[in-house]
This record gives C-alpha cells, sequence and structure tokens, in this order.
C-alpha cells in the first residue's frame, strides 16, 4: 500500500464489513455474535523488519475467519501472534494488543504458556511426535505437562473422533504417528489440538503440503469445527477460503486492507487491492 | 571415445576407488581384532575373570580386579561426565547461538584435541595432590574430562538436528520449553546422543596414560573411592611392559577382555535405543 491508512479506518476494518443488502450497518456486527479474540494496533517484527503493521482484527465466536493474501504479507505471523508463538522464533518481536474474551494476552505477567493451552494451533507442514504412538500424540498435549491422565482412552476417541481421524486409527492407536499418510497425520495434529479442549484454533496453510483428497477431508472437517470452535486459518488458496470460512480478510504488506464477510468480500471487494488479488492480478 | 562409454568408465573407476577406500579403512581394524582375538584367547580361562594377579614370577592368577576396576572407574566417569556433558550440549543447541556459546563449543573442541596425558596431569595436581594419594576418585574425573567434549558436542549435533517444527508442535500445545527440550528434543535425539555417549565411554574404557597416575595401580579388589584402583588399560600396560611370558599372555588376555568390553556396551546401548525407539 502506498498511503498509509488512518486509525479511523483501520477501526472500522477491525471488525468484518456485513453483506450488503442485510439490515444493519456495515462494519457492526449483529449482537448475537461475540468476538472472541481481537487484535488491537498489532505490530510484530522480525529484527529490524516490520511484518505487521498496526493490525486491528477481531475473530468472531464460533465463526473460521480466512486470512488471504500474497506470500511474505505477515498472514502467518499475524496468527503466530495470537498464541505468542511469533516471539518464540529469535529477534521476533510484538507490540499492541491481543484481547482473548476481553484479556490482553500481551499483559506483563501473563504466562504465554497458558495462552498457547487455550489457543490451539495447527501448522503447515504436519508435525505429529515421531518417537510417539498415535494414541500418544493426541495426549501429548496432557502428558508431556506431566498431568496424569484419567479417562485416557474417551479423550483419545473423543479428540480422534472430532478430527474425522478415529475410524482410519482406531485399530492401530500404538503404531507411530509418523507412519500414518500426509492427510492422516495432518489429522492427528489437528486431534492433537482439539485434545487439550482449545477455544481458539489457528491453522496455518493446514492444507498445503497435502494432496487435493486429503485437502478436501480436512476442509470438511474445518467446516465442522467451525460450528463448535473460534477457527482463523491462514491460505494462499482463495477457493479454499471461499469454501471454508464465514469470514475473509485480506493482508498485504503487513497490513489489514479488507476484512468481510466471504462472500461479500470475494463477490464485491470495497478495495482495488483486494479485487486485483481475487482476481488474479498479482500475488 | 563416445560420452557415453567414457561416462560409464568414469563411474567404475570412481566406484573401485572407493571401495579400496573402504578395504584399507576395514583391513586395519579387521586384523586389529584377529590378533587381538587370536593372541588373547589362549591366555583366557574363568579364573582370569575371578582372581587377583598371583605373586611376581609365578604363573596363574587373573585380573579380575582390573576388570572391576575399569568398569568402576567408566562408571565414576559416567556419572559425571554424561550429565555435564548433556546439559553443556543441549546449552549450545538451544540457548547457545552467542558470545559465550562461541566461548564454550571452542573449548569443548581444544578440549578434544588435549592429549590424554595433559589431563592426566592436571587430575593429577587438582585431586591427586590435594587428596595426597592415588584414587580411584581422581581416575574417574580424568575420564570424565576426556569424554566431556565428545558427549557435548555430539549432544549439540544431535539436538540440532531435531527439527523446530517439533519444538513449535510442542510449545503450541502449551508446554513449556524446559518440558518440549527434556520430553521431546532429547528423546527424539537419545539414539544418536547415545551412540555419542558410548564412544565416549569406549574412548574412556581404552585410555591409560591419564590413569597412571591418578587411579594408579592396585593389585587387590576395592571399590573405595579414596584408593587407587586396577584397570585393564594400566594392567595390560604393566603386564605387557614386565619379563615374564605369563603375565605377557595376561596382557594378550585383558587386552582381549577389554575390547570384548567395549564391544559389549556398544552393541548394548544401540540395542537399548533401538528398542525405546520401536516402542513409539
Amino acid at each position: 500500500m502506498t498511503e498509509r491508512l488512518e486509525t479511523a479506518e483501520r477501526s472500522e476494518r477491525m471488525r468484518p464489513r456485513a453483506r450488503e443488502g442485510s439490515p444493519r450497518p456495515a462494519g457492526t456486527t449483529p449482537a448475537s455474535v461475540r468476538e472472541k479474540m481481537r487484535a488491537e494496533e498489532l505490530r510484530a517484527w522480525f529484527g529490524s523488519t516490520e511484518a505487521i503493521r498496526r493490525i486491528s482484527l477481531a475473530l468472531v465466536e464460533r465463526r473460521v475467519t480466512a486470512i488471504i493474501g500474497p506470500s511474505g504479507c505477515g498472514k502467518s505471523t499475524f496468527i503466530r501472534c495470537l498464541n505468542r508463538m511469533h516471539e518464540v522464533v529469535p529477534g521476533a518481536r510484538v507490540e499492541g494488543k491481543v484481547l482473548l474474551d476481553d484479556v490482553n494476552i500481551y499483559e506483563r505477567g501473563t504466562d504465554p504458556v497458558k495462552v498457547r493451552s487455550r489457543v490451539g494451533m495447527v501448522f503447515q507442514k504436519p508435525n505429529p511426535f515421531p518417537t510417539m504412538s498415535i494414541r500418544d500424540n493426541v495426549l501429548a498435549g496432557l502428558r508431556l505437562n506431566g498431568a496424569r491422565v484419567p479417562h485416557a482412552d474417551e479423550i483419545v476417541e473423543k479428540a480422534l473422533t472430532q478430527a474425522a481421524l478415529f475410524g482410519e486409527v482406531k485399530d492401530i492407536l500404538g503404531r507411530s504417528g509418523a507412519s500414518l499418510s500426509g492427510g492422516q497425520q495432518q489429522r492427528l495434529c489437528i486431534a492433537r489440538a482439539l485434545a487439550l479442549e482449545p477455544e481458539v484454533l489457528l491453522m496455518d496453510e493446514p492444507c498445503s503440503a497435502l494432496d487435493p483428497i486429503a485437502t478436501s477431508r480436512i476442509e470438511e472437517l474445518i467446516h465442522v469445527l467451525g460450528d463448535r470452535y473460534t477457527i482463523a486459518i491462514v491460505t494462499h488458496n482463495m477457493q479454499q477460503a471461499a469454501r471454508v470460512s464465514h469470514y475473509t480478510a485480506f493482508f498485504y504488506m503487513g497490513e489489514l486492507v479488507e476484512y468481510a464477510e466471504t462472500d461479500s468480500l470475494f463477490t464485491r471487494p470495497q478495495n482495488p487491492k483486494t479485487e486485483d488479488y481475487i482476481t488474479g492480478r498479482f500475488g | 571415445m563416445d560420452a557415453h562409454r567414457k561416462r560409464k568408465l568414469v563411474d567404475s573407476a570412481m566406484r573401485g576407488a572407493c571401495t579400496a577406500a573402504v578395504l584399507l579403512a576395514v583391513v586395519p581394524l579387521a586384523s586389529l581384532l584377529a590378533y587381538v582375538a587370536a593372541k588373547g584367547l589362549g591366555g583366557l580361562s574363568w579364573t582370569v575373570f575371578t582372581e587377583l594377579p598371583g605373586p611376581v614370577g609365578e604363573t596363574g592368577g587373573g585380573f579380575g580386579n582390573a576388570i572391576l576396576g575399569s568398569l568402576y572407574l567408566v562408571g565414576l566417569a559416567c556419572l559425571a561426565g554424561i550429565p555435564v556433558g548433556v546439559l553443556a550440549g543441549v546449552y549450545l543447541a538451544e540457548f547457545g547461538d552467542n558470545r559465550f556459546g562461541r566461548i564454550v563449543r571452542f573449548s569443548a573442541d581444544v578440549m578434544s584435541g588435549v592429549p590424554s596425558i595433559a589431563v592426566g596431569i592436571f587430575v593429577y595436581t587438582l585431586v591427586v595432590l590435594s587428596m595426597r594419594r592415588f584414587s580411584a576418585l581422581a581416575g574417574g574425573v580424568a575420564l570424565a574430562i576426556l569424554m566431556l567434549p565428545t558427549v557435548t558436542r555430539t549432544t549439540e549435533e544431535l539436538v540440532r538436528l531435531v527439527p523446530d517444527s517439533l519444538r513449535e508442535a510442542g510449545l503450541a500445545l502449551g508446554v513449556p520449553k524446559r518440558r518440549v527440550i527434556l520430553r521431546v528434543v532429547l528423546r527424539t535425539g537419545a539414539p544418536g546422543i547415545a551412540t555419542g555417549i558410548m564412544l565416549a565411554v569406549a574412548r574412556a574404557a581404552g585410555e591409560t596414560a591419564p590413569l597412571l597416575f591418578t587411579a594408579f595401580n592396585n593389585r587387590f579388589w576395592s571399590a573405595s573411592l579414596d584408593r587407587p584402583i586396577g584397570s585393564l588399560p594400566v594392567q595390560i600396560y604393566t603386564y605387557a611392559v614386565s619379563p615374564y611370558d605369563d603375565w605377557h599372555r595376561q596382557a594378550q588376555a585383558a587386552a582381549l577382555v577389554l575390547v570384548a568390553m567395549v564391544f559389549v556396551l556398544n552393541v548394548g546401548a544401540r540395542l537399548l535405543t533401538r528398542a525405546r525407539g520401536d516402542s513409539r
């Protein structure tokens, strides 16, 4: 973006624009829709490179929000800021606020470890623990914290069922997580995140390493999980964003350009940059 | 000559050269093992494991005390060397990208090149002189110092090989970093780290020079920290330079026992880590 966005304009972008023709005015969300998380004036750096430039954006509870944009636009960095995973990288730094149920997770004294158990994450490349069985992978979030896990079998079954994997692995729970196919591994990683019963699930291009069939299975899964969890999904794939999400945010060069209900953003983009991007003129 | 034939020719020439290089490396090892076995088997009997050395000039007796002493010394060295080395390696890999880390890494590299006899002198000054006697403790310290750089650097290398994606997976599950390192990173690198430790143990088990004036030698059973203790390498050295044929024979047998011990330790550690790796 050449011109800097005014703060007033930005705060309007914070909430998704409503579908046109809907009774409520643009820039507001109906009372029945609750914000689960909200970034306020969020800035993030890698060393001296500013990857996120004052982004304000709210995630709606029990809805799927897709974040799209060209490579290097800061979309992965943004969601990594939502569970304090950005600061894990050496030289990385964050400024601004991220509210989770109206409490700032960047408040001094907040334990990032606690935040991460409430805001789960699934990564681009499936990363099950190779030394653990499928069952232990699902329980990893609980076990690695030294917790004794009563009803472990129930937890494993529930999480794997939610991740639409139980049927395929119920007889091989003792086998290594690394023995599964890529798509199954990714669903195992989703199950591993769900076993902790997170409130928010962040997904960083969860299908980019998978084939089309595995991708469609994960997309179906996101669709189902979207009724129960607050989900933010980063994707390169605009069709995917259109298929799985209720809201879509378009990022460009570390800034939030447009944020709207998914239909509205793809059919009637308000910003010429968004239009150029979704029509494939760049990115 | 056409390009295809030339390519084939170069290929087989290079393969031949590689095979020759492998043979060159394996032949000394194999012949050494064969020599030790051939010479040592003759002197081997139950009594060498169970009995103390006989009086000077008499035939018979064994070196059970030296076998036990070697195990004792290596055990002591492991007790001190492995925890320190593994922790130092983890530090270097996880937190060591700074000035202090570079200094530690450099020191470890220098240490691994220090002649073992110099380590012996160092421990002599540090432990033997202050205790006013040769002791198993001093021997253990000397061997631990020799193990330390190998354990440190292999642990570092293997911890670095564990992909960051696994660390992130752990952290993103709300697991504190210390637990991620202990339960995910070290666990994933364990087979390799164990191999590194075994290499260090094998080296320590075969060292003679640093034991000569730290643990010294002892012709009797001993398991006390503050007394001199016998060990296989020192026993071999003493017997080999003696004028008695029977002692020469026993030195050969002791050499075979030492090689076999190191071999068993190596294979055992490999099986152990592999079995644990497969129970995944």
